[in-house]
């Protein structure tokens, strides 16, 4: 091999390059979050499988036709009815937002704007 | 009828996993195996690439020179002309890396073109455009992906995604300008393969296809992450568990098979990768032509394999022209004698130079 | 031979449109007036190369030897083994076809096997099907295919229509170099025995004779006795001749072209370096047998370039000179710059190269102790040693062609740039994507400038032509300038072909032309007998 040295060098830096995730997780690995379902209830407005993949696209339906069509009942797949309201209906179960919604989100970064106009009950309650 | 080959390859390699995770539920083959096992011939293949070029020797300073050349003190060289005409390290180091960055000589592309009797060149830079629109994309949406395979995610890692998504009025989830960008490069290097008839008629098959492989990733990543959403806490679990060595397909949740598709694609391509002309992206470091310093005059350049050759001496020259060069007063060297000189050449068998094995 | 005219040449030329069959399966067709003759066995014989007996292209079959297909396989082997860039050009090609219109010769045919790409595409092919299991696998699908005797004629045609200018290289995004390709090409039909009239009888010439021409060393000093008596005619400055040829010790050794002593207008160029030699008294010796700069043997192959240019360091140590001056040349600057040091080197019985005018050390030439005679004037020109009248060619007005050597692989665009702007007082350049690195060959160099290929030189010389006739339309351009050799000897009959009405010849002429010598005589031509704009007023003619 000619010009082993910065040959090796550049292999050397290839291999780094892409091995970059353990070097990124090196001795700073944390375990896995668990999100908090709630304990009493114990089906939510969807199947669990449908809302575990498509909650943001349910949210923001709601949010549509909320605000800009003033509908306020949701007719969930099995036919039950639901108020459309995050607050109201959602948070009623899944109460604290830290430990359900954030465990995910910050687990997969993902940015929601829901807290950009709602206020979570938990800092709610310390405002009061 | 070579695009239409290699569509059919995509094709087929959408079904391997439709079919092996949807029917077969075959969720631990295409979620850990094979990911493993590509990502594995994509590295050692690279590395395999590299030393089998390594192992050739770049006999001669064969630097392409696009400015103008260190000479006299009272010349000038602009910028321009340390990066195109590098004498020292750090100019040759500048000059890769606006090539690997930049595309510097992409930038250059001329068009010419023939009208009656009058050649015409003008500016050509959508190649330019349409691939840095790709390479860019395609990195970005890369160092994307750490947020799947760290945790706790770097915060420069978020901060991309972040900044990658700011546009919040397109729906939920918020687009990524890379999916759009890389998608507009795609096409643009796509069409031209079609509809620029000089690049259609040297476009084979192996340049259709990673073409449309790329596209096939893309396409299921947007249609994963818009469309046919899956549980992105599972496909962390098990994306992390990829990266920490410790992989697991996630109980009690079953990921979409849109996922085992886009994964399945990823991983052809990371197998494909060494074997094909994608080696560009590693080669383009070894380049002669590009990473070598104009200085030939000043440093010299070794051959491992140079080797003394048969040449005639003055000695033998004078002695067939000594009577002509007497004639015409041409000065007759008397010191000189005739020498016997070590040589070897290629053109004869059993003469053939030492380091060269034959 | 006779060529159509002008504007019917290239009426079949059509950039946009490409053939309806796969270029796999055109069979080359090697038409008359696009390739070179073969040479004569004796010939390749004397030179210890292998040949295939007396045949031409044309013939229907070529005799190669038995075995060779084992030859070609062996000899690309082992150009990969040898060669990191050739290994790496073959693998990394991504078909972006950047390179397609940058390349004279598609330019001037149409051709789409002189795209750049096509023409790599050429070996390219065979190295898929021959060595590589996906490749015999998957077959034209991806680029592959077998070796045939039709893939050798099609190697022969299509780097024998390459001219090693580079142009392509600088716009490829991985540095490809067709150039490169060509060479090692060429050096893998040598080795079968394929050799062409025009590229190796040179090499022959140059070999056993000291130059291409095959000019014997009495007829060279002749040649130069007629300049300098010609020069004295027209100036009345006599020139002594002697000591520039074969004497020892003087401290600098000038290496000539044989285009310049041998035929119009190189001539000229030759005349102006004798006269500048003498202007400044320098101290500078010519051997006898190192008459040639150039490298006829770099169109062959590498080895052949060394054993023809081995004498140049060989007669710089024999005349005991300290370094080593080299004339206006374009591919032997190539040689010079870029392979000497390698070959050569260390060359220590050799001194840095310091102007003895000036005292300028050419720190740049510090290790291979040769410096371009165009370096060399621009530094006397910068220091003011020479006494110049650029009025005295005001009845040029001169466009530079940057030739491609120097251009793509030294680098070489101010220097000359500042000769002209000090000599001459109407330079103009051409359209700014033909000249510098992006300049056009003239469409011969490489070895192409035979007369039997008349009709793809002018092909490939076209996007220059263009461009010469468009400073000529727009600015009444009437004088070319080049510094090379091969230029010299092509412009004339390429211009004559596509403008006739512009003049060619080197940089030195015009330094020469534009020279103010003590004690010179009226006189109202040039150093060319074309009549000046200005009569020069000599001692024979006081100011009233």
């Amino acid at each position: 091999m000619y010009n082993a040295g910065k040959v090796i060098f550049f292999i050397i830096v290839l291999i780094l390059f892409f091995t970059i995730p353990m070097w990124l997780n090196f001795g700073r690995l944390e375990a896995i979050p668990q999100p908090e379902l709630p304990k009493e209830e114990k089906k939510c407005v969807e199947s669990k499988d449908y809302m575990k993949a498509y909650h943001m696209k349910l949210l923001d339906n709601w949010r549509k036709r909320a605000i800009r069509e003033n509908q306020h009942m949701y007719i969930a797949s099995d036919g039950e009815k639901y108020t459309i309201s995050l607050q109201r209906a959602c948070m009623k179960c899944h109460t604290e937002k830290e430990k359900f919604c954030d465990r995910c989100h910050n687990f997969v970064i993902t940015h929601p704007d829901c807290w950009d106009c709602h206020i979570a009950p938990e800092v709610a309650k310390k405002w009061q | 009828m070579n695009a239409l080959v290699s569509f059919i390859i995509l094709v087929i390699l959408i079904f391997i996993p439709w079919i092996g995770v949807g029917v077969l539920c075959l969720d631990s083959l295409f979620g850990i195996i094979i990911p493993y096992a590509c990502f594995l011939v994509f590295v050692i293949g690279l590395i395999y690439r590299i030393i089998y070029w390594a192992k050739s020797p770049v006999p001669y300073k064969i630097p392409t020179t696009c400015g103008q050349q260190k000479s006299l003190p009272w010349v000038k060289r602009s910028l321009k002309d340390r990066l195109e005409s590098p004498f020292y390290t750090w100019e040759v180091i500048l000059r890769m890396f606006l090539e690997i960055v930049f595309f510097r000589s992409l930038f250059r592309n001329l068009r010419a073109d023939l009208y009656g009797k009058r050649l015409i060149y003008g500016s050509a830079k959508w190649l330019w455009l349409g691939a840095i629109l790709f390479h860019w994309s395609l990195f970005i949406i890369l160092l994307r992906h750490l947020r799947l395979f760290t945790y706790p995610v770097p915060s420069l890692i978020q901060g991309l995604d972040y900044l990658d998504s700011f546009i919040q009025t397109l729906g939920v989830p918020p687009v990524y300008i890379t999916d759009i960008l890389i998608l507009a490069g795609l096409t643009f290097l796509l069409l031209r393969r079609f509809i620029d008839s000089k690049v259609s008629y040297l476009s084979y098959g192996s340049d259709f296809f990673p073409l449309f492989l790329i596209i096939g990733i893309v396409v299921s990543g947007i249609l994963m992450r818009y469309y046919f959403k899956v549980d992105l806490y599972a496909v962390k679990q098990l994306t992390l568990g990829l990266a920490t060595f410790n992989p697991s397909i996630p109980e009690g949740a079953k990921i979409g098979v849109i996922f085992y598709i886009h994964l399945f694609l990823v991983s052809s391509l990371a197998a494909y990768f060494p074997f094909s002309k994608l080696v560009h992206m590693v080669g383009v470091f070894f380049s002669p032509t590009r990473n070598m310093a104009n200085n030939n005059r000043a440093v010299r350049h070794i051959n491992p394999w140079e080797y003394p050759v048969k040449h005639l001496t003055y000695a033998e020259f004078q002695e067939r022209f000594r009577d002509v060069m007497e004639q015409a007063g041409i000065p007759i060297d008397e010191e000189v004698e005739k020498e016997e000189h070590e040589w070897y050449s290629i053109y004869i068998p059993g003469k053939e130079p030492p380091k060269i094995k034959v | 031979m006779s060529l159509p005219k002008p504007d019917e040449l290239i009426a079949d030329v059509n950039l946009h449109k490409t053939p309806e069959k796969d270029w796999m399966d055109i069979k080359p067709e090697l038409k008359k007036g696009y390739y070179l003759g073969i040479v004569d066995p004796k010939i390749l014989e004397e030179l210890d190369l292998p040949n295939m007996g007396k045949w031409q292209p044309y013939d229907e079959k070529w005799p190669l030897p038995e075995n060779w297909k084992e030859i070609v396989r062996k000899a690309i082997l082992r150009r990969m083994e040898m060669h990191r860039s050739f290994k790496l050009f073959m693998d990394i090609c991504v078909r972006c076809g950047a390179c397609a219109d940058k390349c004279h010769f598609f330019l001037g045919t149409g051709d789409p096997k002189n795209m750049p790409v096509l023409r790599a595409e050429l070996v390219r092919s065979i190295i898929k099907g021959e060595f590589s299991t996906f490749g015999k696998l998957l077959g034209k699908f991806v680029g592959a295919r077998k070796l045939t005797e039709d893939v050798i004629k099609e190697w022969f045609y299509y780097f024998y229509q390459c001219t090693e200018c580079r142009r392509c290289s600088v716009f490829c995004p991985y540095g490809i170099d067709t150039a490169e390709v060509t060479m090692i090409m060429r050096e893998i039909l040598l080795e079968l025995g394929i050799a062409t009239d025009w590229g190796i009888k040179p090499v022959h010439n140059s070999y056993y004779i000291g130059n291409h021409v095959g000019v014997q060393p009495h007829t060279f000093k002749e040649n130069l006795e007629f300049l300098v008596w010609e020069f004295e005619e027209i100036t009345g400055i006599h020139i002594d001749l002697d000591k520039y040829i074969n004497r020892k010790g003087a401290e600098i050794l000038f290496v000539p072209i044989s285009g310049d002593y041998y035929a119009d207008p190189g001539i000229y160029t030759m005349m102006g370096i004798l006269v500048l030699f003498h202007y400044l008294d320098l101290d500078v010796t010519m051997s006898p047998f190192a008459t040639e700069g150039g490298n006829f043997g770099f169109f062959n192959s590498f080895e052949m370039a060394k054993r023809l240019h081995s004498k140049i360091y060989e007669e710089a140590k024999r005349l005991k000179v300290k370094w080593i001056l080299g004339g206006e040349c374009g591919h032997k600057w190539r040689v010079w710059n870029q392979y000497h040091n390698t070959w050569f080197g260390p060359i220590n019985f050799l001194e840095v190269p310091k102007s003895p005018i000036t005292g300028t050390v050419f720190e740049h030439a510090k290790d291979n102790k040769i410096v371009h005679i165009v370096e060399f004037t621009a530094d006397l020109i910068a220091h003011g040693k020479l006494k110049l009248d650029p009025s005295r060619n005001d009845h040029l007005i001169v466009t530079y062609h940057d030739s491609c050597n120097p251009s793509r692989a030294m680098g070489f665009f101010e220097e000359p740039r500042y000769i002209l702007k000090h000599v001459c007082n109407n330079f103009v350049e051409m359209p700014e994507n033909t000249i510098r690195e992006k300049t056009f060959c003239c469409g011969s160099g490489a070895g192409l400038n035979a007369g039997e290929n008349l009709e793809i030189r002018q092909r490939g010389g076209f996007p220059r032509a263009n461009a010469v006739e468009y400073v000529h339309k727009n600015y009444g351009v009437n004088q070319l300038v080049c510094i090379c050799a091969i230029d010299r000897a092509v412009f004339p009959t390429l211009l004559q072909y596509w403008v006739p009405e512009v003049d060619v010849g080197g940089l030195h002429e015009l330094v020469a032309n534009a020279l103010v010598f003590e004690g010179e005589k009226s006189r109202d031509v040039d150093l060319r007998r074309r009549p000046l704009k200005h009569p020069v007023k000599g001692v024979d003619q006081p100011e009233e």
